[in-house]
């Protein structure tokens, strides 16, 4: 009896050693992997930062709106964040594959799903980046025209803007991803709608002197000189 | 009377065949000017509807250069924006023959040809000077004078002083000087003016003039230098051509024209000037930062009659809306100024911004401040360029109220010194500029 333990444990023992003896050397395939991902996504990370800063991205991303919201969170710059952000994915990307090395069941296919899922990661992120940009840019122009126009409540007019942006590039960003895609379109479209809708109704009744006052100044201009008598020409 | 309409001496013409900027004229504004052949002077005029206005602006064209230049072989090019009155129709038909009965002692010697071409169907300045411009270097002239179609107050003399200077002392480009009401032009006096002066060192008046006048010299150089996309064919194209003339060291004179009748009344049209002409100015700054940099104090350029007037009218301006649109843009626009402005300006204009009309005073030195600081944003580019011209304008308002409430009583003589003492200011600053320019803040 005592023998047969042995036996088995001996068996037992051995076909650890050996499964490890066969675990090994692919072990120490993704410490390496992972040791070469990491010099190679440090690399990536200075270079995506030397082109950043190049390319004056904390300018652009201050112009987008992005930087106020880093400052508020307590991040570092955005130069900074986006290569950090690249050094992670790339060395994630780099233990990955080292585990599939490994051989391990079942995981195979969730390694290829995040590497397929990479490119609309990056993609919605740059989404995400130009829309606040543009939200950023659109949201000025109109506060700027509306205070240089005189119009009542130029800094809501200027949210208005900014917001509707967003939304439309949240919207876009979600499809990208393909989180919720259906729920998200639906959800933009009522919206959407209604916040033109309501803007439509607003300016139509609320806004109807604005509205004439607004045509009025684009489109009987040559009509109106006896008008803007107490104007100064600034020319 | 010698009919001259020869192919004779087409000038300049380029390894390929063709002058500067003949490429866009149409074949048919082209065979009309080989038609006229080589010219001494060119008139220019860009029109647009201006039925009204146009016919005693040619007829005083015509009577000028009957008057002034009869041996000359001259040209007027009207470029149309698409006008739907008859506009280039009636410069196109215009004869010098319609002016004789007034003027019996005189008879042209020479063809005055009026030609007419339509170079688009919606206004664009620096799109018709462009097509003046090409048809002056296809046609060689000698000097070409731009004249607007609003000026009715034109006197035959005008052309006289224009040209003059160009054809017998060598000059390069011709501005204007007016007689012109006191609160009028604000834009040129309080910031085009004292900066244009502050950073080149000329006494320039009038660096943005609806009439002026230039040698071949500057036309062609102008022409070939200037890269004419979307933006130049929009507007500034005036005030580029000063500047050109500026950076290019070349001789710069002034005429005194008499009284400016032709203003643009509308307050909402602020945006677009600030854009043809401090935006102009300020983009012009980062090629010739060399030239303006290492300049100091400046000094008038030749002027026949006087280098400027004030006239005392009466005038009825809202200032109730200048304080409430200055107000508004300081407490509206506070997010963009902290890109633009240093917090001890943006500090004393909102502490300004406070003062009811009776006790307001918005001074030169803190505006000549506020105009360095805007022209640095601008080259650092803190936000988009052209929202910075755009938020100058509420900036400008308040200067203008603080001014109108300076020289409420002023005579002419006090208008002018305090202009005087304006430009001053811009030129004691200008370190202060160099400064926030080269600044890493």
């Amino acid at each position: 009896m005592r023998e047969m333990i042995v036996s088995e444990l001996t068996q037992a023992v051995q076909e650890l050693a050996r499964g490890f003896a066969r675990f090994l050397p692919r072990l120490i395939v993704l410490v390496i992997i992972a040791f070469a991902g990491w010099v190679i996504a440090y690399l990536l990370k200075v270079l995506s930062r030397s082109i950043l800063r190049l390319i004056k991205f904390d300018r652009l991303s201050e112009n987008a709106g992005a930087s106020q919201l880093l400052a508020k969170a307590a991040l570092p710059r955005s130069s900074e964040l986006v290569s950090r952000f690249v050094f992670w994915v790339a060395w994630l990307g780099f233990i990955l594959l080292g585990i599939s090395v490994l051989g391990i069941f079942g995981l195979q296919e969730q390694i290829v799903r995040f590497f397929l899922f990479l490119p609309r990661l990056f993609a919605a992120l740059l989404i995400m980046f130009l829309g606040l940009l543009a939200s950023s840019f659109f949201s000025r122009a109109t506060l700027l025209a509306a205070v240089n126009s005189n119009l009542p409540s130029p800094r809501m007019l200027s949210i208005s803007v900014r917001a509707i942006i967003i939304v439309f590039v949240l919207s876009m960003v979600f499809e990208e991803l393909g989180i919720a895609e259906e729920t998200v379109l639906v959800a933009f479209g009522i919206g959407f709608g209604a916040v033109m809708l309501g803007l439509a109704i607003a300016f139509g009744t609320g806004g109807k002197e604005l509205a004439q006052r607004f045509l009025e100044s684009r489109l009987v201009r040559n009509n109106e000189d006896g008008k803007n008598e107490d104007e100064l020409s600034p020319l | 009377m010698l009919e001259v309409s020869t192919q004779e001496g087409i000038a300049a013409p380029r390894s390929d065949g063709k002058t500067v900027g003949e490429d866009f004229l149409t074949d048919d504004f082209v065979r009309q000017l080989i038609n006229v052949g080589e010219i001494d002077i060119l008139v220019g005029l860009h029109t647009h509807n201006n039925v009204k206005t146009i016919g005693p602006v040619v007829a005083a064209i015509q009577s000028g250069i009957l008057q002034w230049f009869p041996r000359d072989r001259a040209a007027i090019i009207d470029a149309d924006a698409g006008s739907s009155d008859g506009t280039p129709e009636l410069v196109a038909g215009a004869s010098i023959d319609d002016i004789r009965p007034q003027d019996f002692n005189r008879l042209a010697l020479r063809t005055l040809h009026s030609i007419s071409t339509q170079y688009g169907n919606s206004v664009a300045r620096g799109t018709a000077l462009r097509t003046i411009l090409a048809a002056g270097e296809l046609l060689g002239a000698k000097a070409i004078v731009v004249v607007s179609p609003d000026s009715t107050n034109i006197k035959a003399d005008w052309l006289r002083d224009f040209l003059r200077p160009i054809s017998t002392d060598d000059f390069d480009l011709v501005l204007p000087t007016y007689a012109r009401p006191r609160f009028e032009g604000l834009l040129i006096t309080n910031l085009l003016y004292p900066m244009t002066r502050a950073l080149y060192g000329l006494r320039i008046r009038e660096p943005y003039a609806p009439e002026f006048a230039f040698s071949n010299r500057l036309g062609s150089r102008f022409l070939a230098q200037n890269q004419w996309n979307d933006d130049d064919a929009r507007a500034g194209c005036e005030v580029r051509l000063t500047l050109a003339a500026i950076v290019g060291g070349l001789r710069i004179g002034q005429c005194f024209l008499g009284a400016k009748n032709h203003v643009e009344r509308n307050a909402a049209d602020l945006v677009p000037a600030l854009r043809q002409t401090i935006g102009v100015l300020f983009w012009s700054m980062e090629s010739s930062f060399p030239v303006w940099s290492s300049r100091s104090g400046s000094q008038s350029i030749p002027t026949t009659g006087s280098e400027q007037q004030f006239t005392v009218d009466l005038q009825r301006v809202n200032r109730k809306r200048l304080l409430e649109m200055f107000r508004s843009g300081v407490k509206e626009l506070e997010s963009l100024f902290q890109s633009i402005l240093s917090p001890t300006t943006l500090a004393e204009l909102q502490g300004i911004a406070e003062l009811e009309e009776g006790d307001f005073h918005y001074s030169a030195e803190l505006w000549v401040k506020t105009v360095y600081e805007f022209a640095a944003a601008h080259h650092k580019e803190v936000i988009s360029r052209d929202h910075i011209i755009q938020a100058l304008a509420p900036l400008f308002r308040g200067r203008a109220l603080a001014f109108l409430l300076e020289n409420r009583n002023a005579s002419a003589s006090e208008v002018e010194m305090r202009v005087e003492g304006l430009c001053l200011d811009f030129e004691r600053l200008k370190p202060y500029l160099l400064e926030m320019w080269t600044g890493k803040q």
